[in-house]
């Protein structure tokens, strides 16, 4: 049915229909994302009402985050503790995700168990996900302040007044940024790892059911090798999504209390966009975080992808 | 899903296993479902009694005092005021979020052009860049058109949503046959039209999923708007939120807490009310969006 004519004569319509989402894209994200490269090589920054700069100093900025006795790090390294920060609450609320979430996908998919009710189930844990981050977090806030209901409820128990502070506590604060997180991302991946598990040729499981093999070497020779490609892609968007980390514990913890042990990288590069308004600084965080996402999520990928070859294979 | 059931022949004790493993399943699934709604029923709850009430104990049964704390919140109009802002930024962006994604997805599938291929390409690489990294120049752009303070920085950009994009070109792939756009331009029906009255209408259901998904996405966003906002009465919700935490953590604000619980409420039920009239859609349309084939 094709003709030449018709493809060439419709072909400036193609370019008209993606302007305006290219237009907009460069404007609003692909000069800013320039830019923010550009000034991480300059000083630019407010002092007062007035603007310094921009002044171009190479790699001064990335010198003054890697000096451990320049004035904003005094004395530590603030990239490597923020680092750890986020990395900390990301893995407390990821790994119980990932283990809640493969289970509850294996259940919802399992035909031997042909659970009810699955849109109920489905649509209740997905639900989490669409709460304002922030009004989560304030309500754990409340929660969990030392006259919260959670210390009324111990206090019930054990009939003795119990005024624990949660949030001055780091284990106790990060565990609970963790818990928001998990919270409001295992129905997300329980959805998606589903769509991976019915994506797997349902007759490689009738072909290991007949080779006799029991639920969980199905699991772990079958269903786990064939999932890896979705594995992957969620641990990786999880990290990427981690990485960025900031309603939650700046909310929970005002701003990553106690002791910045909750700031996060994020935290960290908004207050020297935002507060101090220094872009030099704050551009030259910007691309580092850049690149710690990068060579993160490389890291995930070859972790998970390097024994996941050989039953592939066999699918032919 | 279409599988000849092998357990015809199953033996009694596989069969026992089989019950016990759904018993220990159904536990499960009860016990996430408490964790996914036990915050939200509390805040509820909570948000019914006085802060008094709220001081002295806890408890699983609703109160009275509903409407004197939704009159606090609403006191000063501060949060009325802000919910409007919400409102008004976050249906324009997915409007114009979800018409703009689809007329992308529309030209890059329907037509065939030089560039087609390095477009789509574009834009599978930047859907992985993070909004945050670039956030020091969109700022410093912000800034310098002047356009702190306002609306139009949080609206305009989401006509180039990455996701969205993705999202509607697979629907577009399978739901929307070429044929019918041929018959089209036969009837004399131009490019435009056509898009506009027989290919939208055909990709309705993707487009109501994703209207829903970028309309929570605006109406819950904190970092850009806290980045450009600095107006009282230009505030969105997550700003009142947020001030609200900061002036609890510096003992200025009033400690009613009947009152926080109503504000936060107020935040997150509107969006509940929609998700649960909506979930159907929802669901299925979460796995279609994020997976490829």
């Amino acid at each position: 049915m094709k003709n030449k004519h018709k493809l060439v004569s419709y072909a400036k319509w193609g370019y008209i229909f993606i302007t305006p989402f290219f237009l907009v894209y460069i404007i609003f994200s692909l000069i800013p994302l320039l830019s923010t490269f550009y000034y991480s090589f300059f000083d630019y920054y407010q002092q007062g009402l007035d603007w310094i700069g921009p002044n171009f100093v190479g790699f001064g900025n990335y010198v003054k985050l890697f000096d451990i006795n320049s004035t904003l790090n005094n004395g530590s390294l603030k990239i490597l503790t923020y680092t750890k920060n986020t990395m900390i609450m990301w893995v407390l609320g990821a790994v119980p995700q990932f283990i809640f979430s493969l289970l509850l996908a294996v259940i919802f998919t399992s035909e031997r168990l042909r659970i009810k009710g699955q849109r109920f189930f489905k649509t209740v844990i997905y639900m989490p996900n669409l709460i304002m981050a922030a009004s989560f977090a304030m309500l754990f806030f409340a929660l969990f302040s030392n006259v919260g209901p959670v210390n009324q409820v111990i206090s019930s128990i054990t009939g003795e007044e119990f005024k624990y502070d949660y949030l001055a506590s780091t284990n106790a604060a990060r565990l609970l940024v963790a818990t928001i997180n998990f919270l409001m991302w295992f129905g997300n991946t329980t959805i998606l790892l589903m769509a991976g598990i019915m994506g797997i040729d349902q007759s490689l499981f009738e072909a290991a059911a007949i080779d006799g093999a029991n639920s969980w070497q199905v699991f772990f020779k079958v269903t786990i090798p064939l999932l890896m490609p979705i594995m992957v892609y969620v641990a990786i968007t999880s990290l990427i999504g981690g990485l960025q980390m900031f309603d939650v514990p700046q909310i929970l913890t005002n701003g990553g209390a106690p002791a910045g042990d909750c700031e996060t990288l994020i935290i960290w590069l908004n207050g020297y966009i935002g507060g101090s308004k220094n872009y030099g600084i704050a551009g030259a965080m910007s691309v580092l975080v850049f690149f710690i996402t990068g060579i993160l999520s490389l890291i995930v990928y070859k972790v998970l992808n390097s024994d996941s070859d050989k039953p592939k294979k066999k699918r032919g | 899903m279409g599988t000849t059931h092998i357990s015809t022949g199953e033996s009694k004790s596989s069969r026992v296993q089989t019950n016990t493993a759904r018993v220990f399943s159904y536990i499960f699934l009860v016990f996430v479902t408490i964790l996914s709604l036990f915050p939200i029923f509390l805040l509820i709850i909570n948000s019914t009694r006085s802060n008094a009430q709220l001081s002295n104990g806890f408890s699983l049964l609703p109160s009275t005092y509903f409407g004197s704390n939704f009159q606090k919140a609403m006191g000063n109009g501060g949060l009325l005021r802000a919910m409007g802002n919400s409102l008004l930024i976050a249906a324009a962006s997915s409007i114009f979020s979800v018409y703009f994604s689809a007329m992308t997805a529309y030209g890059i599938h329907v037509y065939d052009f030089k560039l087609k291929k390095f477009a789509f390409t574009f834009i599978m690489v930047i859907m992985m860049i993070p909004t945050q990294i670039s956030a020091v120049g969109f700022v410093d752009l912000v800034f310098k058109f002047k356009l702190n303070n306002t609306y139009w920085p949080l609206i305009i950009p989401s006509i180039a949503a990455p996701a969205v994009f993705f999202y509607m070109k697979q629907y577009i792939e399978s739901a929307l046959p070429m044929e019918v756009i041929e018959a089209a331009r036969v009837d004399g029906s131009n490019e435009f039209r056509t898009f506009n009255t027989i290919a939208l209408p055909m990709i309705f259901p993707a487009m109501a999923v994703q209207l829903i998904f970028a309309f929570t996405s605006s109406w819950n966003n904190f970092f850009t708007p806290a980045l450009i906002i600095s107006k009282a009465e230009r505030r969105t919700v997550p700003i009142v939120i947020s001030t609200l935490r900061s002036a609890v953590a510096s003992g200025g604000a009033s400690k009613d807490l009947g009152y926080l619980y109503m504000v936060v409420m107020l935040a997150i039920v509107p969006v509940v009310i929609v998700y649960i009239l909506v979930s159907k859609h929802i669901v299925g349309g979460v796995a279609l969006g994020a997976v490829k084939g």
